[in-house]
């Protein structure tokens, strides 16, 4: 008896060996083809933005960038755009929710690559860089102003810079103080006093306000990391070298990643997005105001004076096919948020458009688990993933941040 | 396998128990022409059977026969493009002043179209532009079309796999 064991043990060892010595090369044609469309060499150039005739005028992009930082440009002298989009932090916070000058509802989104998107923000209400841009400038939880007060302050302060790239200011002198029809009751009132020339005016220094700050955001595109060193070797045939070898843990990551996890569904492309927006069944946040995500941004986006229909558009409207072939309504706009790139996510936690996940782990639990949605239909299936293959995706995901 | 092989070797005519030997020996030979075998075919590509992706079709009714063509030939993922509807009756004879509507999504995802396409323009020759049509992702697509013209209504659901 004790033979047969041996023999029939032997052979078992012998089927093993084969099986493991002659195995499978790591990845699969399917896997590479995924893995280099996944890799930054694949990003193509920035398109030009016919809708900001500014938008590549370096003049412009430097008055942006002054203005980006400058704190000047908020209500009470304190906010600007780099209080939330930190320079030295992919252009973030790391808070769950941006602190201007209140307390906002929503995670600032890191900027790289941002001119690349078709929609902003996390649920999509504006269409374009520049639009995007003035948002904040008027909303009183961030940097509390009014577009009356901007114009006003431009003028003062940059008044030559802005002449030199968007030609003569209009005359403000009768412009009050302060007026936006966004405002306080006051600066309604106020803007609604104003010839409609008038509004108009000071509407388009506002406008030029946004293009110059998306002129300076332009140049915030991705870096190249551990992950596009490894695909680039991969898609060559060459053995990765020193930091784009990958571990057999990271290995595993990146199979799960365009594989059982699904996760290359959505975060697909060089920049890790579709730029769509999904229901993944993220929970709400305890006592923070009702957020039903893109199904509210859509009248939204709709109503802005300054989005792609509206006049202070330049160029023609051939550019405005997303807002004209928007989706505008159905179930899945209800909680669905946009997908962020994955670039860098390793290292600015927390996750999630309102900072609900402190940790890459509690996201990627959440994904295995797949808890229904509290409105609406979550798109994503339970995972299964074991404790193994969890780890195994984030050790992935950190090549990301390298 | 040749540690086993040889190992039956060195134990030959070591009296009656070695026909057991040679039987072990043999079944697991085959267990490992088994396993490489099961390992051949769970790493071949497999075809399973896909929907069906036909980009001509009569419409569900019989009424017309309907093709879908991106415009400029190509599909690229993530990018918002104009593609071709042509209709024809049964008859071979071009489908004209249609009211088409689209809709449609990815029946593996809960989810519909991330845009709303629309009939933009007529071509001529039963060819209308639908325009706006974007795929966000790679997998299984469906684009239904509700079509009405002179010969009645009819509609028909092309599946796009990328």
């Amino acid at each position: 008896m004790k033979r047969v064991v041996r023999v029939a043990s032997l052979s078992a060892l012998a089927a093993l060996a084969l099986l493991g010595g002659c195995g499978e090369p790591e990845f699969g044609d399917a896997e590479k083809k995924t893995i280099a469309s996944l890799a930054l060499n694949t990003l193509p150039a920035l398109k030009a933005d016919t809708t900001n005739q500014y938008a590549d005028v370096p003049a412009a992009a430097a008055l942006g960038s002054t203005l980006f930082f400058d704190v000047g440009m908020s209500r009470d002298g304190t906010v600007s755009c780099s209080t939330c989009h930190k320079i030295d932090r992919q252009f973030q916070d790391d808070l769950p929710r941006a602190v201007g000058v209140g307390h906002t509802n929503r995670r600032t989104m890191a900027l790289a690559g941002v001119a690349r998107d078709p929609w902003f923000f996390w649920d999509g209400r504006r269409d374009s860089l520049w639009a995007q841009a003035l948002t904040p400038l008027e909303n009183p939880l961030e940097q509390a102003g009014n577009r009356a007060a901007f114009a006003h302050y431009i003028k003062n302060r940059f008044g030559e810079r802005y002449e030199r790239i968007f030609g003569p200011l209009p005359d403000l002198s009768t412009v009050p103080a302060n007026a936006s029809p966004l405002g306080t009751e006051a600066e309604k009132a106020a803007w609604n006093a104003m010839p409609a020339s008038q509004a108009e005016d000071v509407n388009r220094v506002f406008a030029n306000i946004g293009k110059a700050i998306a002129a300076f955001e332009r140049s915030i595109e991705p870096r190249q990391t551990r992950f596009d060193r490894f695909a680039i070797d991969l898609a060559t045939g060459a053995k990765p070298q020193g930091d784009a070898a990958f571990s057999p843990e990271e290995i595993l990551g990146l199979k799960l990643f365009i594989g059982k996890a699904n996760c290359v569904t959505c975060h697909n492309g060089p920049r890790f997005t579709d730029s769509s927006f999904h229901n993944t069944g993220v929970p709400p946040v305890k006592d923070l105001p009702p957020d039903r995500g893109r199904v509210d941004a859509v009248a939204q986006v709709q109503a802005d004076p300054f989005n792609c229909s509206g006049k202070f558009r330049d160029g023609d409207e051939s550019a405005c096919r997303e807002l004209r072939f928007m989706m505008k309504d159905g179930q899945q706009l209800v909680r669905a948020y946009k997908t962020p790139s994955l670039r860098g996510a390793a290292t600015r936690a927390p996750y999630m458009h309102a900072g609900q996940f402190s940790t890459l782990d509690e996201v990627v639990a959440h994904y295995s688990k797949a808890a229904p949605s509290v409105e609406g239909v979550s798109e994503i299936h339970p995972l299964e993933l074991s404790d193994r293959e969890r780890v195994a995706l984030v050790a992935f995901l950190k090549t990301l941040s390298e | 396998m040749l540690r086993a092989a040889r190992d039956v070797i060195s134990r030959r005519g070591a009296g009656l128990a070695s026909i057991w030997r040679y039987i072990l020996a043999g079944l697991g030979l085959a267990a490992l022409l088994v396993g490489i075998l099961a390992v051949v075919y769970l790493t071949a590509p497999h075809s399973a059977p896909g929907p069906d992706t036909s980009r001509s079709k009569k419409t569900a009714s019989g009424l017309f026969v309907a093709s879908f063509e991106p415009e400029r030939g190509v599909i690229r993922q993530g990018e918002l493009q104009s593609w071709l509807l042509t209709l024809k009756t049964a008859a071979g004879a071009p489908v004209e002043g249609a009211a088409i509507t689209v809709s449609g999504g990815m029946p593996q995802h809960n989810h519909g179209l991330p845009t709303s396409p629309q009939a933009t323009d007529y071509m001529g020759a039963g060819r209308y532009r639908i325009d706006g049509v974007k795929f966000t992702m790679s997998g299984w697509w469906q684009l239904r079309f509700a079509i009405s013209a002179a010969a009645g209504s009819d509609s028909v659901v092309f599946n796009i796999v990328l």
